[in-house]
């Protein structure tokens, strides 16, 4: 028999009964509204984490005091030695595959001042050295960055992101003019280009000082995040290497002990964030196969009172030349089209709620493709697992009793 | 020769019982005829009818249909040949009350892969046959006793069947309505078709060349009309 005539029966017989049809569903559409809302949000994620790290500077990695992602307890981390500007001038000094390092540090919940203006006290501090601009991939729109010179002078002058000029400067150039944070003047020299925003948060609201500055008014012993440049990709992990056995050295741990210290770069980011979600996506996906094995059992109550009420069609169908097997497959593609329907609604479901929670929440959405493909496999799957029982039920039928049937 | 019955034996299991329902019945039907199967509830009248439908397989004997072998045939086989060869219409009409009329039609024609543009000429065809070309896009629940009949008559006719098997075809109907329908089936009859009908009604019989009396599961008379 042709496909279409199943298909066309199929419709008809879900559309006739769409209530009951809308409740065998519901466990379908509820377990895969969750996966389908569930990846589309750890995908999201993904999507924007990647496209931040691009941002950041070529062949850089990071040293610092606590791990990228911290999961659990913090205090083996908090009793480490501070990460000071002594060791990042070490490893400048002694790893010969090392172009430029970047100590930096940073304080949140800064508020400056120009004038009577004030901005929102949401700024975010950052000491820095020069590299600091290429390796985060920042460019300085108007004015210049933060030079060796300043650094070396401590001087009084700081870069600042797109929305302090906006909340300090709406009608002026703030280049050369004063502004005050945390009670000393420092001298706008440069303002960065825009950044947009990240999880949320904006990537504009930015004060970068040099780290020397920054070190005189809020203490020396911080400690920092060193960026570090290798010379080329190639050269990633050797330079890794050198910076490791500089800082033992420096740092004294003995040959037995592990490292006191955390190395990371965007790969080992990216690769940290896939271990944790990865935990998530497989407990996500057992559990909805759970909900999917009880929605199976609810379409095969369904379909086994279909096929009961229909007994007579069958007896027709059968009288006037359908073979077991066209039975047998209108039955199968009955229910697997039934869950699939299920599985339809719920992917459009799943997909709503992300984008809601995208729209009304700093959380990013995704569309999972490759998860909108596995939830119709599945789906699909469901349906026909629990469709063999009562499609081979029906089409085992004896014609002669079911024409009698009333 | 169209149809041969040889030796054909119908035994059913009812609990412990064997119930002879058919014992040895021979009869041949030829191309052309209008024959009437006529008997007392229980003479075994359906069960004949289920076996020269092809619904069902004799304990015994031979069944030979346009030289074909019917009565060692498997399920799909019988399928096939009741879609080719025969041709049902019931007392209760067994439409699909969900489809259209046209559809209705088109069903025989769906299950041996008729391409669907055929398959709707066909049918449509069928249908003005019977005169219900302008009711093809109704449903049965749409159409009176009658119509629906001849609904299932278009159904039958569809695919050029060797035989039709009307089966009390005019039991749901009042008498007028009984005997339009009669009156089709004597215009198949005239057209070249075979005809087998079962009723127990003798004025109904009386359209038919032949008549053909059971009892017990037996032949009793077998006479010209």
């Amino acid at each position: 028999m042709q496909i279409g005539e199943s298909i066309f029966i199929a419709v008809d017989v879900i559309r006739s009964h769409k209530m009951r049809s809308f409740l065998t569903l519901l466990g379908v559409i509820i377990g895969v509204t969750a996966i389908i809302g569930m990846q589309s949000l750890i995908d999201g994620f993904q999507k924007n984490l990647e496209s931040e790290l691009e941002q950041l500077g070529t062949n850089v990695f990071y040293v610092n005091k606590y791990p990228a992602i911290q999961m659990g307890d913090d205090e083996e981390y908090r009793n480490r030695k501070d990460i000071t500007l002594k060791e990042a001038v070490a490893i400048e000094q002694y790893c010969p595959s090392v172009v430029q390092v970047g100590p930096e540090d940073g304080q949140f919940g800064i508020t400056a001042k120009y004038k009577d203006r004030k901005t929102s006290p949401t700024n975010y501090l950052v000491a820095a050295f020069p590299a600091y601009f290429p390796n985060n991939g920042l460019f300085v729109a108007e004015g210049r960055a933060i030079t060796e010179v300043d650094v070396d002078n401590n001087r009084q002058v700081v870069v600042v992101g797109i929305n302090v000029v906006e909340e300090l400067f709406p009608y002026q150039d703030p280049i050369g003019e004063d502004i005050i944070f945390d009670g000393h003047r420092y001298q706008v020299i440069g303002v960065l280009e825009e950044q947009g925003s990240m999880f949320g948060q904006s990537q504009d609201d930015i004060l970068i000082i040099p780290l020397t500055t920054f070190q005189k008014y809020y203490g020396r012993n911080r400690s920092l995040t060193i960026a570090v440049q290798a010379r080329s990709p190639e050269l990633m992990e050797t330079a890794q290497e050198e910076v490791i056995g500089v800082l033992r050295t420096v740092r004294k741990v003995p040959l037995d002990e592990p490292n006191d210290f955390e190395i990371f770069s965007s790969e080992t980011l990216m690769e940290t964030f896939n271990d944790m979600t990865r935990m998530i996506r497989i407990g996500a996906i057992v559990i909805v196969s759970f909900a999917l094995l009880v929605a199976g059992i609810g379409i095969m109550n369904i379909m086994l009172v279909s096929v009961r009420e229909r007994t007579r069609e069958i007896g027709i169908r059968l009288a006037i030349g359908a073979k077991r097997r066209d039975i047998l497959f209108q039955f199968l593609v009955e229910a697997i089209l039934l869950s699939n329907i299920g599985g339809i609604i719920g992917i459009l479901i799943g997909i709503g709620i992300s984008q809601l929670v995208a729209l009304i929440s700093p959380i990013p959405s995704a569309i999972p493709v490759g998860m909108i493909v596995i939830g119709f496999v599945f789906c699909s799957l469901v349906g026909l697992i629990f469709g063999v029982y009562p499609a081979n039920k029906a089409s085992k039928m004896d014609p002669i009793e079911a024409l009698r049937y009333e | 020769m169209l149809i041969d019955l040889k030796g054909i034996v119908k035994d059913y299991q009812v609990g412990l019982e064997k119930v002879h329902a058919l014992c040895t019945i021979d009869l041949q039907i030829n191309k052309g005829e209008y024959v009437a199967i006529m008997g007392p509830s229980g003479s075994g009248k359906s069960t004949l009818m289920n076996i020269l439908g092809c619904l069902d397989t004799p304990t015994a004997g031979i069944y030979k249909l346009n030289n074909a072998q019917v009565s060692t045939m498997n399920d799909d086989e019988l399928a096939e040949i009741r879609n080719r060869e025969i041709g049902f219409v019931f007392q209760t009409f067994n439409l699909l009350p969900r489809a259209t009329a046209l559809h209705n039609v088109e069903l025989p024609l769906i299950y041996n892969g008729t391409p669907a543009a055929q398959r709707r000429e066909m049918a449509e065809k069928s249908l003005e046959k019977v005169g219900l070309k302008d009711r093809m896009n109704h449903r049965p629940n749409e159409l009176s006793g009658g119509q629906r009949q001849r609904v299932a008559i278009a159904r039958a006719l569809v695919n050029n069947p060797s035989i039709i098997l009307a089966d009390e075809p005019t039991g749901n109907l009042d008498t007028r309505t009984g005997d339009e329908i009669m009156e089709i089936c004597e215009d198949l009859h005239d057209a070249g078709n075979t005809i087998i009908l079962v009723t127990h009604e003798e004025y109904i019989a009386e359209h038919s060349d032949r008549i053909i009396r059971l009892r017990d599961g037996m032949v009793e008379r077998d006479e010209a009309a």
